[in-house]
């Protein structure tokens, strides 16, 4: 047997620990005061909506409608710059024009102690049509909570003359007014057109001079000024019953503009992050009772190959987790869900399953009088194929699960692309955990149990289930 | 340490009719529970609160049943653990009859209808899914798609992995993969839970774990086949196989199972229902891939083997 050197099961076992160890704590330094992350810990990990509380929603047309390609695109488009416009950064979306879907996930703002999922998801898919209409006819009248009349559906006249939308505003903005009479404050909404808008907005002006302009954002009427004169700067103000926050939510829906397609919302599902974080802590409770359960159940039954497995496999944990963190700069970071931290398990039992085979039969070979370096070799040589073999089954399936219910990819002219992330976390932790363990199970195990048989110590074949000496 | 040597090609009958009966009572508590598809295939809704103090669920049921229009189960659970923390919550989950989803108004109602009849009680909404038929059964035929093909990738690795041992090889691979899938089914319906997306994980998750079994064995096989005579007994001979892998196959499958047992104890303490829908098949699966391994593939294989090789004899003569 080519021995492998001493040296070698301490360089293996220091990257090994080296790698965990960052891979779980990080390695933060400080400029200042601002703190700056060198390599990404368990901290840095990007959780998916069901531990940290989150929103999923998927809208569609109603039913029966089809949609185009561009639709759909400039639908999602319109929900992109809504969820930057409402200060979600941290979101996921996706088109999906197979089935004309939008699947949109984001999490739950912890900034906002009273957030309200439903409010969110439904101003997310608002239609946001702005209109300016000839006369205020109306349809129906309402008082809402806070005692004001609120009035829905334009009629007559107003129904018919539609003067200007809202693709012929340039921008809107929230600002505050000071009345130079009474000194009061008030908060309107300042808009400019665009050129074609200033020209329809000056033609209507003048033509209804003194008479009412209504302002409608989608069926309720936000506002009902008279032209006192006719305006061709192309410069306008809604005025109405403002405060601070609405002005500013109306002026970001009217520059976020109107949805090209009446979108419904399919499915919509949310968690409430506490919850989610109970869920974590249990599923983190659960990973180091099973890791340390199999360690000493490895170690009493496999001796010194068990102890070497443990080692292995603490390195697989670190690699998955790394791969998940985004540790090295050539994986981007993943959002790791519950049945993610599931798939890591799993590929950790993989692992446990490389090392009890490769151990099973360098005891075999111990046991069948053989020396001990030509019963590891031996040991190492038969079990490399079946351990080769089931690894590449486990990459058949978790491809196959990041196909199907990927994002974007060869399967998505059949299905879409994924409505559940969920499955789809799963398969990439069991991937990574599968590479992992060509890495730790197959290579650096083999390569420590050999080192570390040259060491005198080492040399009793009790330690590698042999009878002993 | 005594060698075990178990007749398992001998014993098959045994094995078989155990296997039969087993599918066979699955059958039955199918026929009468029914399987519960879960509101990701087929629509529906489910809203979860947590609260503290006490609810009175009839009146819950009444005002839900006002709001929506629908049928609605209520159940409360007293005393959740909290991971982390030290106090418990109380949850209430509204399970709406029928598959259509419920509309963002209803449940935006529903919400602040509870919070107004209990103001003391801190209710806060936990959790809520709903979901449109017609997206559901889209997400059913995809789950249904990627078992398959991943089924059907497998056998064609197996079959070219194990070539000398012909495709019948692959073929009873497949047939003791079906059964552990319909073990772990079984499993759903028994204890009643919802067929949804976590059994497309459990059941791909088992399938590779089994298979992975039955390479080890193959591996075996082959490898025995290798440097025994052409005249060497194959009942015999898979048979040693087995017994040598004996070892591994228990650990392994011991360890596995021990890992999963602590995520379903653990959820089960958290009350992760989710987690608990998970882990729970999965050892049911772990126990079925390992059995299935060790007694019905290899004893299959030889039986058609044997047979094939009755019916080229008889050509022969004939």
């Amino acid at each position: 047997m080519k021995r492998v050197g001493k040296p070698v099961f301490f360089i293996v076992a220091f990257l090994i620990l080296f790698v965990t160890y960052t891979s779980i704590f990080g390695i933060h330094g400080r400029n200042g005061d601002i703190p700056i992350t060198y390599i990404k810990g368990v901290n840095d990990i990007r959780w998916g909506i069901d531990i940290r509380g989150g929103v999923e929603a998927t809208f569609g047309p109603k039913e029966g409608v089809d949609a185009t390609n561009e639709q759909i695109d400039a639908a999602k488009t319109m929900i992109e710059n809504r969820m930057v416009t409402s200060n979600i950064t941290d979101y996921e979306i996706y088109a999906d024009n197979t089935n004309d879907r939008i699947i949109v996930r984001f999490p739950w703002r912890v900034d906002e102690s009273e957030f309200d999922p439903e409010t969110a998801i439904e101003e997310l898919s608002a239609t946001a049509n702005l209109t300016f209409r000839e006369g205020m006819e109306y349809e129906t009248s309402e008082v809402d909570v806070n005692g004001d009349v609120v009035y829905r559906t334009p009629a007559g006249v107003t129904a018919e003359n539609v003067l200007l939308e809202g693709s012929d505003v340039a921008s809107a903005q929230a600002v505050t007014y000071q009345d130079p009479t009474t000194g009061q404050l008030s908060y309107q909404i300042s808009l400019e057109f665009t050129e074609e808008g200033a020209a329809k907005f000056a033609e209507a002006t003048e033509r209804l001079l003194n008479k009412t302009i209504s302002i409608w954002m989608d069926d309720v009427m936000i506002s009902y000024p008279t032209v006192e004169s006719v305006i061709t700067d192309g410069h306008a103000s809604i005025t109405g019953n403002f405060t601070a926050q609405s002005a500013s939510s109306l002026a970001s829906r009217i520059n976020a503009g109107a949805m090209p397609i009446e979108l419904e919302t399919k499915y919509y599902g949310t968690i409430d992050p506490t919850l989610g974080e109970s869920a974590l802590m249990a599923m983190a409770l659960a990973g180091v009772l099973a890791l340390v359960i199999v360690s000493l159940g490895m170690i009493l039954i496999y001796r010194l190959p068990g102890f070497i497995a443990c080692i292995a496999l603490l390195g697989q944990v670190g690699l998955s987790l790394a791969a998940v963190s985004g540790y090295f700069g050539f994986v981007s970071s993943f959002t790791l869900t519950l049945p993610g931290i599931a798939g890591i398990i799993l590929s950790i039992g993989m692992g446990v399953d490389a090392n009890v085979i490769t151990s099973e039969r360098i005891k075999e070979e111990v046991r069948s009088g053989k020396t001990l370096d030509g019963a590891i070799d031996k040991g190492c040589k038969n079990s490399f194929w079946a351990i080769f073999d089931g690894n590449i089954t486990n990459i058949i399936v978790s491809l196959v699960l990041m196909g199907v219910f990927g994002p974007t990819n060869i399967f998505s002219m059949l299905f879409g692309p994924s409505t559940t992330g969920v499955i789809y976390s799963f398969g990439y932790t069991l991937l990574v955990g599968t590479i992992a363990n060509f890495i730790m199970g197959m290579t650096a195990s083999r390569l420590m149990t050999k080192s570390l048989s040259g060491f005198k110590f080492a040399r009793n074949k009790w330690l590698y289930g042999g009878k002993g000496k | 340490m005594k060698k075990i040597n178990f007749d398992f090609v001998g014993k098959r009958k045994y094995a078989f009719t155990f296997s039969a009966c087993l599918m066979a009572l699955g059958l039955i508590f199918n026929f009468i529970f029914g399987t519960q598809l879960d509101i990701q295939f087929v629509g529906g809704a489910i809203v979860s609160y947590t609260y503290t103090g006490s609810i009175d669920g009839q009146q819950v049921e009444d005002m839900v049943q006002e709001v929506t229009g629908r049928d609605v189960d209520v159940q409360t659970n007293q005393d959740v653990m909290l991971a982390g923390s030290e106090n418990t919550v109380n949850q209430l989950s509204l399970e709406f009859a029928g598959n259509n989803a419920l509309s963002l108004d209803q449940q935006r109602e529903i919400t602040s209808r509870l919070q107004e009849q209990y103001p003391e009680q801190n209710v806060a909404q936990s959790e809520s899914n709903s979901v449109d038929p017609s997206m559901g059964q889209r997400f059913l035929l995809k789950c249904v798609f990627a078992l398959a093909l991943a089924s059907i990738l497998m056998m064609v690795y197996v079959a070219f992995r194990f070539k000398k041992m012909g495709w019948s090889a692959g073929v009873m691979a497949l047939v003791a993969l079906l059964i552990d899938i319909i073990t772990v089914y079984f499993t759903f319906i028994i204890f009643r839970i919802p067929v949804d997306d976590n059994f497309i994980a459990v059941a791909l998750t088992i399938l590779g774990y089994s298979l992975n079994d039955t390479i080890i064995i193959y591996d075996r096989i082959r490898e025995k086949r290798r440097t025994a005579g052409p005249k060497t007994d194959l009942g015999q001979l898979v048979n040693e196989s087995i017994n040598q892998n004996l070892g591994r196959t228990i650990n392994t499958s011991l360890f596995t199972f021990l890992a999963v047992a602590c995520v379903f104890v653990v959820s089960l303490v958290y009350n992760l229902p989710s987690v608990t829908a998970f882990a729970l098949p999965m050892m049911v699966g772990v126990v079925s891939g390992c059995y299935t391994t060790n007694f019905l593939v290899g004893p299959l294989w030889v039986m058609w083997k044997g047979h094939v090789a009755k019916r080229r004899a008889a050509k022969a003569e004939a």
